[in-house]
């Protein structure tokens, strides 16, 4: 008798099974309960604000920037993303030289989003963007260059 | 089932070669295996490991101690949080500071929601192997909640790269602890039904009661761990034989079960979903409020020596061994991988078993390849 | 066409009939009439085929908490359409020392197959083009010749995986066919004949699940297991378990090849349902008799059998994204040891039932 048995009990837990995905399936054909896709490019994808998308940097109204060029965040990044090229420059009020950044380049391609440029900058020059519509053709376009053409150091940012 | 033996006197057949390729739906990465069968029998498996060694180790010869961890989320990135852990944890142990009790209770609380989302991948890809679609959808839709917790707060979703030596990188968003109270009863309400689903299903019972025995002197002897080992009567849960950051202050048990069957690893995992989610609600409304980030130089060199620390991660033991000699670079870093001593458990409980019967073993041994070959 | 047990008109005869005589075209007239009536099924082939393509993954992809495809046409109803342009336009890959006789015979037979059981099911009072009075046995047959190109296919395919894929799913299908074979019979031994329409007119005043209680219940079951084995959907497509095997017997096949294969089974689950529907719940009657007042019967009797087809077919579906795969031993062990040995019991039952006039 337990093949019987063996044969009522599986079918049991068959039907069982079924109710399961047959609660999921009804609700849904009539008032599309438990769907969950998002359907994305007509609704817009959720990002939250911390999301590390890619570096930028900031920049005010008058194009001007905090970046001083000094490097820590070339040193505290693990694989060489970042690439600053700076020259020196002779300030006219102190008479001194200083240094001066020409150009902050940023290969997206190599960065493994790790935080430790951003942590790493004195003057909060650099920031997290959302923007993940990073997808190209070319791969030249993956090499940024963070600071725009005619940007200049802000005044009063020292370090 | 009784296991399936050829009385290879009578009959006269042909062992014959199948490589389970690097690509293949059901090797949970790049692995490949090749089969010795004799019909549809197993009679031996050879995996061949190295495609996608991406040299971690040596790579953590040149860079310095802060800028290892992001290289140990790719490791096992199922668990990447809990990985990063184990090295900031090491560093600390070799630098003798104390990190700020907020740290070691967001570390927890993070931990134990990657095992949670790391077991629920495992039990929707278990689903797919033997055949039950749509477990895959289901585990991913829960998967989803967690990914946004980690999303408001780390940034990232997969790979973290949260802990540093010393504390942690960002301090809790504000909707954090709101979200894990919405998360826990909801998947407390939706694992009985994962259970009647998949795990009561007569068909499931059948392919994994008694199939893949691993005896409990065969699992110290190949030196596996995690839910492997518990499955088969050890105990080895790292978490309770040495606690580290605020696993102490929670009070959970470790689940065991003495079968060493497929069936028995199964509920293993899904046992200590539920368990995860007890430390987490005992941690959650006690969180204390000092800083996240303990004074470290911006430069770190740790003093000479060898320095050990143990974690449990989703799939075991993972041990991370840096020797120093004083500068600042590590001389060396050694992961030991839990999946690596796991994988070699197959070699011996494969053997005798139809084809679908390793895929289902492979299945509830839970590898991640990357994790193995680093 | 051939003699029919019932006064109703066949369709089908009136225009080979209204060919040959009507218009005195005599012969190439009958000619003419066997080529329309096998497009119209070549039609109903394609259209069958993609609508049950498109409704197999929209109701997927409502049990797996998505919507299916919708961007495609209206609610996503050219979708199917434009796999098939796809598939069209495919490199015909194989492999290298293929055998070229069984490789590209394999998916003609079963394409064969299908359509030449589709013939004999009656779709409604006048519409069934070849209305034999085997009918149930002819198509019971024609299901297995279905299995040599599952053979053809893995054989021929030279491909370790791919003839694992077929000596499994021939294994299999020769051993469903018996307990299918066993369950049709116990309705036989109710009905009495044969014939699809006589099976069908004799369901009038209650469908046959009724009238025969237990063992028609029994018989129901186990001609639904044995349906979903015959046709190699879960949780019986061992043969083609993507887990364990790539495709199986089909995965050498690319383009066209592999868009007949794909056709075909979902037509040979359109057969095996529209065969329960028949023999269990009463052809294309209406239910109670509701609209057997009204004009135009044939078209009623269409919407009724397309309505209660489609039920079962969305319970084939239910059963493929539920339950896991059986293992092969566990699947020949169901059919050796529990299939089988209920199957000849119930038709003993059935037998003394029908004797003492037990049934309703």
């Amino acid at each position: 008798m337990s093949y019987i048995g063996n044969i009522l009990g599986g079918i049991k837990t068959l039907l069982t099974g079924m109710k399961v995905t047959g609660g999921y399936f009804f609700p849904s054909i009539i008032g599309r309960k438990y769907i969950i896709t998002r359907q994305y490019p007509d609704e817009p994808a959720i990002v939250m604000d911390r999301f590390k998308g890619e570096v930028v940097m900031w920049h005010n109204d008058n194009n001007e920037h905090r970046c001083t060029g000094c490097q820590a965040c070339e040193i505290a990044c693990p694989n060489g993303t970042i690439e600053i090229i700076w020259d020196r420059v002779l300030n006219e009020e102190t008479g001194k030289k200083v240094k001066q950044i020409d150009k902050h380049i940023y290969h997206l391609g190599m960065c493994t989003m790790c935080n430790l440029c951003i942590q790493a900058c004195p003057t909060n020059a650099i920031m997290w963007s959302t923007n993940f519509h990073n997808s190209t053709y070319d791969r030249s376009k993956l090499t940024k260059v963070l600071n725009r053409p005619g940007s200049k150091l802000m005044a009063g940012v020292e370090e | 089932m009784e296991q399936v033996t050829l009385n290879t006197a009578d009959l006269k057949s042909q062992e014959y070669f199948l490589n389970m390729g690097p690509q293949h739906p059901a090797t949970h990465g790049v692995l490949r295996l090749i089969l010795t069968m004799d019909g549809e029998v197993v009679k031996n498996i050879e995996p061949d490991l190295g495609y996608i060694h991406r040299s971690i180790e040596k790579q953590c010869e040149y860079e310095g101690y802060k800028q290892i961890i992001h290289l140990t989320d790719r490791m096992d990135y199922l668990s990447a949080h809990i990985n990063n852990e184990a090295v900031a944890l090491a560093i600390e142990q070799a630098l003798e500071i104390e990190v700020p009790e907020r740290v070691k209770y967001i570390r927890t609380i993070m931990g134990e929601l990657t095992r949670i989302a790391s077991h629920l991948l495992w039990w929707g890809v278990m689903g797919m192997d033997v055949g039950a679609l749509t477990t895959f959808m289901y585990a991913f839709r829960d998967r989803e909640m967690i990914n946004d917790i980690m999303e408001e707060t780390c940034g990232a979703r997969l790979t973290m790269s949260y802990s540093t030596p010393g504390g942690v990188m960002f301090d809790l968003h504000p909707n954090f602890h709101k979200r894990v109270k919405e998360f826990i009863p909801h998947l407390r309400s939706v694992i009985p039904k994962y259970h009647e689903l998949l795990s009561g299903n007569v068909i499931f019972q059948k392919r994994m009661k008694g199939v893949g025995k691993l005896s409990y002197e065969d699992a110290i002897s190949h030196g596996t761990s995690g839910p492997v080992a518990r499955g088969s009567g050890v105990h080895s849960d790292r978490r309770i034989i040495q606690p580290y950051s605020a696993l102490d202050k929670a009070d959970f048990k470790e689940i065991i079960y003495n079968e060493g069957d497929n069936l028995a690893r199964y509920m293993v995992r899904m046992d200590e979903m539920l368990e995860s989610l007890n430390i987490i609600e005992q941690l959650i409304d006690n969180i204390p409020d000092d800083g996240i980030q303990a004074k470290t130089k911006a430069l770190i060199k740790l003093p000479k020596g060898e320095f050990l620390q143990r974690v449990e991660t989703a799939r075991g033991d993972l041990g991370v061994y840096i020797v120093s000699d004083g500068k600042k670079n590590p001389y060396r870093v050694k992961f030991r991988s839990p999946g690596f001593s796991n994988l070699n458990a197959l070699i011996q409980i494969g053997k005798n078993h139809l084809i679908a019967d390793v895929v289902a073993i492979m299945s509830t041994l839970d590898f991640v390849v990357p994790d193995i070959d680093r | 066409m051939s003699t029919m047990i019932l006064t109703q008109t066949n369709y089908f005869a009136d225009l080979i009939h209204y060919l040959s005589d009507g218009l005195g075209w005599g012969f190439g007239g009958q000619i003419l009439g066997y080529i329309i009536i096998a497009l119209i099924y070549m039609t109903f082939f394609a259209v069958a085929g993609l609508l049950l393509v498109y409704l197999e993954r929209r109701v997927a992809g409502f049990f797996q908490l998505r919507l299916g495809p919708n961007r495609v046409g209206p609610w996503g109803l050219l979708q199917t359409i434009a796999d098939a342009l796809k598939l069209l336009t495919k490199e015909l890959t194989g492999t290298e020392r293929k055998e070229n006789l069984l490789y590209h015979t394999a998916y003609f037979i079963v394409i064969i197959a299908s359509l030449l059981a589709l013939s004999a099911i009656p779709f409604s009072g006048g519409i069934v083009a070849f209305d034999i009075n085997i009918g149930v046995f002819f198509i019971s047959a024609i299901s297995s010749v279905g299995v040599l190109s599952i053979l053809f296919g893995g054989w021929g395919s030279n491909n370790k995986y791919s003839l694992l894929g077929g000596m499994r799913s021939g294994l299999q299908m020769i051993s469903y066919e018996l307990s299918s074979g066993l369950a049709i019979l116990t309705i036989i031994l109710m009905a009495g004949t044969l014939s699809m329409t006589g099976i069908v007119e004799q369901q009038r005043d209650m469908i046959f699940l009724l009238k025969g209680h237990i063992p028609a219940l029994i018989a129901f079951v186990i001609f639904v297991i044995a349906g979903t084995a015959e046709s190699n959907r879960t949780p019986f497509d061992l043969p083609e378990g993507e887990a364990e095997l790539g495709a199986g017997y089909h995965s050498e096949y690319s383009g066209m090849g592999f868009a007949w294969f794909f056709l075909a089974e979902f037509i040979n689950m359109f057969i095996i349902s529209a065969v329960a529907v028949t023999l269990f719940f009463g052809g294309w009657l209406a239910p109670f008799g509701i609209t057997d007042g009204l004009g135009a019967q044939w078209a009623w009797g269409l919407l009724w059998f397309f309505i209660k087809v489609f039920l079962m077919i969305f319970l084939f579906m239910w059963f493929r994204w539920t339950f896991p795969r059986l293992r092969i031993d566990q699947l020949l062990t169901l059919e050796w040891k529990y299939l089988l040995p209920i199957g000849l019991l119930n038709i003993v039952l059935m037998a003394i039932l029908v004797y003492f006039k037990l049934v309703f």
